[in-house]
């Protein structure tokens, strides 16, 4: 809501500074986006008038024109401008003087452009003759009268007269951002009560008597609303022998600092006591409404009409239609019709200032895709009770500007008539809910300022708000006026009492100990959107019907690539790893935690599962297979997970074939991890090899032990036996590995592989493999006997099981 | 016999003093003092002597080999000490060639200021709880007395996954459900993830971070409120930062304010990150509203409550001075590791 200050200044008292003014006003609630100040950057401009011009004698499109700028002598400056004519007041940009800008055709500069003179296809120019843009005016806001031409100026003045000073081109906007529970706000009135509060000033209401009425309104046109529902109120004033010109300059300014172009004395007159009361008004063309007759009713399904933009919509029977007798004249607070448009000979005019429902209007603009001015108001919803008052102001700005005759009464249809209910306040709650204590008066002072009537006695304070304010409706509303007017400042600042145990859910403790693990093992952390797209599943090779295919589907995604839910976390890892690849990393250790999605089969309405997943990736020098089994081992033993069973796995699509395991615990999965399939690393652009490993976190959960417990050092000492097995290649390092640890019974305290070997001294198809074995026994120092016992059953049970071959140690 | 003490006396000093090493000074020990040194063949010689000859040289051979244990003591120092001198000479590096590199990995920086926001509650007595990703309408506007008709509900803002069910635009469905879960004193924050319809550029991204904080319990004031986040401010962004409370409107409280600290880069003064201003902009909060409340059947006489928001990426783009927040989301590993 842009507010030029000089204009509020018509509605209350501001002393203070703008920037006070900025700063007190944000504190009591009206929260600002920009400060823009008119008139800045214009520096020895003024005010010329044209006295004579002539043909340029080298250009076709060039004019010379002789300018009284006050001096003995008129200047010569020459212009491109068709727009200019004898006896035109202009604003001349004098030989030194600076402009805005942007100048004509060219793009804005910073600081503006400073003007100096001279030659123009040979013919010396003192100046230039400025249009609106250049002195500053965003297009959107220059009169239509002189939009591409030079700044023609309204009314006479003295020539030589700083062009600022002579226009009072020169206010400070403020650009309030007012929140969707404030729609009074979305008007200078609405404003200037919030400013008078702030500040203890008295709001004056605008002129609203007309000194002069002739004939009635009801003698040219009566009303009926047949959708109560959808329209509160219809107030409808008359005015006949309308001139149609240009507002004065003074009406035309306004609205230039409130962002709104000037058109002609009707339309702005409509938009200025919009702007004032934040009501939409409409002007017809009586001519058009035929049978003297507004009838508010909805649209006939299918019927077609073609609003004042000229473009035929279609409209249904659920959208609110003015009508005459005969034919739709207006969308009903959205667009009027181009049939009953106000024309250059339009003699009498129907003023509307109607209240439409909100949510009506809502609809209606959403589903013809037609937003307005009006529109927007009508949908954050607006006091039926200002119809008559704005109709009242159009009428009297009508006639202060001369622009018509203006009919006695109003014809106004308002068959349940909006009055507040007074709520009850109790003094006691709000300085309780506040933490503060302040009085009765105190309080009463607040929302009397607001225009709220305060009644009752004692504790009980039973405040009636004006029906402009819409957003109060029981006590805490009240107590939120009280707060923003006493201060939020000045509230005390104290610490709730009360403890509470302090708490968080297992699995963020299981997820902050897996990141700082994860990260103590050399690995950078990944955040990754949740929501994918659903081709990440193909480009790791998914299986068909698998359960990574079951997808939570967006309705309204940004796009392809983000419309379904994440099932699993290694597209985005791998995304990020070609991404890293790409950029010339030579090498990257990432993971990342988080939720994955299911689809609820059953009934698609119910919240999907969300489950956490964890994945952990590297590439580069030294990164293997085992580099990536050592980090997820050692994750997994911190959260307490020892005896981690992996199973090679050879069809899931993801991993390499011949390197790739699936990890389980008790029977339990936990996850899968391998060597990326090299296809899917092609896809992501991974030129080299690349380890990966998904956890389901949420079996990780399940299964972690976090407890820690002490057991004695040994006090006995250990033997250890080392031993090498001649093995065919299929025989794998965790079946040996069993079966030593199944035969070495409680003596057997460890079993580490040291070597696997293969080449020289080694048959084809064979492998060597090293292990040491250590015995200890808690209790006692054991003896060689008892060792080789164990150790040789160990042996025998290899030799047996995996027809291994003793090599010398 | 003395004669022959003072000659192996003799020797050993002229010996010694040419020995550079341990192992000559060893030799020159052996020489003298070992078992087939020259002092043990004279004493062996004694048995042939009177027993007050015996004593006497007896006496002098002590007083020899006292004197030639003390020099070889010396001595033996002095080449160790020495031999110490040039092994450290020998060996001597370059101090200032490299380490060997060992990386520890570095997290994310939202995790980071997700847990710097997170201790600074846990250490006001706050738990942690979450909610899902994935909401219903119920939880996400419902229950937090946003009207059918808020602009936020439309497709244009926020993503559906059914009718009923969308992801969701805020933390606060964490309150709600809270609140039905819980009975007061209630004290939680709730950090996690949330999407909206924008597209992503330098300052918008359709999914980020929340941090949602409630506190219900008898007597909440809305001193309270401001005690507890002014609390929050000083410990994340430093004790000398202020706080401002400005009035401000959401659904699901009243009443409602929005929070600025004071410049913790440039002080107040007027910077660049600040905008000129001298305040940043930090979190949303107000007073619970009772119909926010009314979720958790809760007597709204009886308790009171204060709740906010805020939201992750922007204190972590204002406390790093990251200007883009689509970074967060690349990944980059040259990026990440500027947090260690």
């Amino acid at each position: 809501m842009l507010v030029p200050v000089e204009w509020l200044k018509d509605y209350t008292d501001v002393k203070v500074s703008v920037n006070e003014f900025c700063d007190r006003m944000i504190m009591s609630g009206s929260n600002l986006e920009t400060v823009e100040y008119f008139g800045e950057g214009i520096e020895g401009v003024v005010v010329g008038k044209i006295e004579k011009i002539e043909k340029h004698p080298d250009a076709d499109k060039l004019v010379v024109c002789s300018v009284n700028v006050g001096q003995e002598e008129p200047v010569q400056i020459v212009t491109g401008a068709t727009n200019v004519f004898e006896g035109a007041y202009v604003p001349v940009a004098l030989h030194g003087s600076h402009i805005p800008g942007p100048l004509h055709g060219q793009p804005k500069t910073e600081g503006g452009v400073k003007i100096k003179k001279g030659k123009l296809r040979g013919v010396e120019s003192f100046g230039m003759l400025c249009s609106a843009g250049e002195l500053g005016l965003d297009d959107k806001v220059v009169p239509i009268a002189h939009r591409d031409g030079i700044w023609i100026m309204e009314g006479e003045y003295t020539p030589g007269m700083d062009f600022v000073e002579a226009t009072g081109l020169k206010s400070a906007v403020v650009d309030f951002e007012i929140t969707p529970n404030r729609p009074d706000c979305l008007a200078m009135i609405g404003m200037a009560r919030e400013s008078a509060a702030t500040f203890g000033e008295k709001l004056r209401y605008p002129d609203t008597k007309c000194e002069k009425e002739e004939g009635n309104a009801k003698d040219h046109i009566q009303v009926e609303i047949k959708r109560p529902d959808l329209c509160r109120r219809y107030v409808a004033r008359v005015v006949t022998d309308v001139k149609i010109a240009q507002s004065p300059w003074w009406l035309q300014k306004r609205l230039i600092f409130a962002g709104m172009r000037p058109i002609n004395n009707i339309v702005d007159i409509t938009n200025f006591v919009m702007l004032e009361y934040g009501q939409p008004l409409h002007a017809f063309d009586i001519r058009m409404v035929e049978g003297a007759k507004i009838v508010v009713d909805t649209a006939e399904k299918g019927e077609k009409f073609t609003t004042l933009d000229g473009t035929e919509r279609t409209l249904n029977d659920s959208m609110l239609l003015i009508k005459d007798a005969k034919k739709g004249v207006a969308l009903a607070g959205i667009m009027g019709g181009l049939n009953s448009e106000i024309e250059s000979d339009t003699n009498t005019v129907l003023i509307e200032s109607a209240n439409f429902n909100g949510d009506n209007i809502r609809a209606t603009s959403k589903k013809l895709t037609l937003r307005t001015e009006a529109s927007s108001r009508y949908e954050k919803g607006i006091d039926p009770n200002l119809c008559e008052a704005a109709a009242d102001r159009v009428c009297r700005l009508i006639e202060m500007l001369g622009a018509g005759k203006v009919c006695k009464g109003s014809v106004d249809v308002y068959p349940a008539p909006a009055v507040h209910k007074p709520v009850d306040v109790r003094v006691d709650r709000v300085n309780s809910v506040l933490g503060i204590n302040i009085s009765r008066e105190q309080m009463t002072g607040y929302f009397e300022s607001l225009e709220m009537k305060v009644e009752g006695e004692g504790n009980i304070m039973k405040v009636t708000p004006p029906t402009i304010r819409q957003d109060l409706e029981t006590e805490v509303d009240y107590i939120e006026e009280v707060a923003r007017l006493y201060g939020y400042d000045k509230m005390p600042v104290t610490i709730p009492a009360g403890n509470v145990q302090v708490t968080e859910p297992k699995v963020r403790t299981l997820r902050d100990m897996a990141r700082e693990i994860l990260c103590g093992l050399g690995a950078n952390e990944i955040q990754t959107y949740s929501f994918v797209s659903p081709k990440g599943v193909d480009n790791i090779r998914i299986a068909e019907d698998s359960w990574e295919r079951a997808f939570v589907r967006i309705i309204n995604p940004l796009g392809e690539e983000n419309s379904v839910m994440r099932t699993v976390l290694t597209p985005n890892m791998l995304e990020v790893l070609g991404r890293n690849y790409s950029r010339n990393l030579p090498a990257a250790r990432a993971f990342e935690i988080g939720n994955t999605f299911m689809a609820n089969l059953t009934d698609p309405e119910e919240l999907p599962s969300e489950q956490d997943a964890l994945c952990v990736a590297a590439y580069g020098e030294g990164e293997t297979f085992y580099t990536l089994k050592g980090i997820v081992v050692e994750l997994l033993n911190n959260l307490g997970i020892r005896d981690l069973e992996f199973t090679a796995e050879s069809e899931y699509g993801v991993y390499h074939p011949g390197r790739c395991a699936r990890i389980s615990y008790n029977g339990e999965e936990l996850g899968i991890m391998g060597e990326i399939h090299p296809d899917v690393a092609d896809k992501y652009g991974i030129g080299t090899r690349c380890y990966c490993c998904e956890i389901l976190f949420e079996a990780v959960v399940r299964n972690a032990n976090v407890e820690k417990a002490y057991k004695p050092l040994p006090k006995f000492p250990a033997t250890s036996r080392d031993i090498a097995l001649l093995v065919d290649e299929d025989v794998q390092v965790g079946t040996i590995e069993k079966i030593i640890a199944e035969n070495g019974g409680d003596i057997l305290e460890n079993v580490k592989l040291f070597d696997v070997y293969r080449g020289k001294q080694v048959a084809e198809g064979k492998k060597s493999v090293a292990f040491t074995l250590t015995y200890r026994a808690s209790d006692r120092t054991l003896t060689d006997e008892e060792v080789s016992g164990v150790h040789a059953k160990v042996l025998k049970q290899l030799e047996e099981k995996t027809k291994a071959t003793l090599r010398e140690m | 016999m003395q004669i022959q003490l003072n000659n192996i006396l003799q020797q050993v000093k002229d010996e010694l003093a040419k020995a550079a090493t341990v192992a000559e000074t060893d030799s020159i020990r052996v020489k003298a003092l070992g078992k087939k040194g020259q002092l043990t063949e004279i004493l062996r010689g004694m048995g042939k002597l009177s027993p007050e000859e015996k004593k006497e040289l007896g006496q002098a051979a002590n007083a020899v080999r006292a004197e030639i244990e003390k020099l070889l003591e010396e001595k033996f120092a002095q080449v160790k000490e020495s031999a110490r001198k040039a092994q450290f000479k020998l060996e001597t590096i370059d101090v200032t060639e490299p380490g060997v590199p060992y990386n520890i990995g570095t997290k994310h920086p939202l995790t980071i200021t997700i847990e710097e926001i997170s201790r600074v509650f846990k250490s006001m007595g706050f738990s942690i709880a979450e909610g899902p990703e994935v909401e219903t309408v119920f939880f996400n506007f419902d229950a937090l007395n946003a009207g059918p008709n808020h602009p936020a509900r439309d497709m244009t803002d926020t993503f559906y996954i059914t009718e009923k069910t969308l992801l969701r635009t805020q933390t606060s469905p964490v309150q709600a459900r809270t609140l039905m879960a819980q009975k007061p004193p209630i004290k939680i924050i709730s950090p996690g993830r949330c999407f909206r319809c924008d597209t992503p550029d330098a300052t918008h991204s359709p999914m980020f971070h929340q941090v949602e904080g409630l506190v219900v319990d008898e007597g909440i004031t809305m001193a309270d409120l401001k005690g507890t986040l002014d609390t929050f401010a000083k410990q994340m962004f430093g004790s000398e930062v202020r706080t401002k409370f400005r009035p401000h409107h959401f659904p699901f409280t009243e009443p409602s304010a929005e929070m600025d600290v004071s410049c913790f880069k440039c002080g107040g003064k007027g910077c660049r990150v600040c905008k000129g201003s001298g305040w940043i902009e930090i979190l949303g909060c107000g007073m619970v509203h009772p119909n926010v409340l009314d979720v958790g059947k809760l007597d709204t006489e009886k308790y009171t409550g204060f709740a906010f928001g805020m939201g992750v990426e922007r204190i972590a783009m204002l406390k790093y001075g990251v200007d883009d927040i689509r970074l967060f989301y690349d990944n980059d590993m040259r990026f990440i590791n500027q947090f260690k």
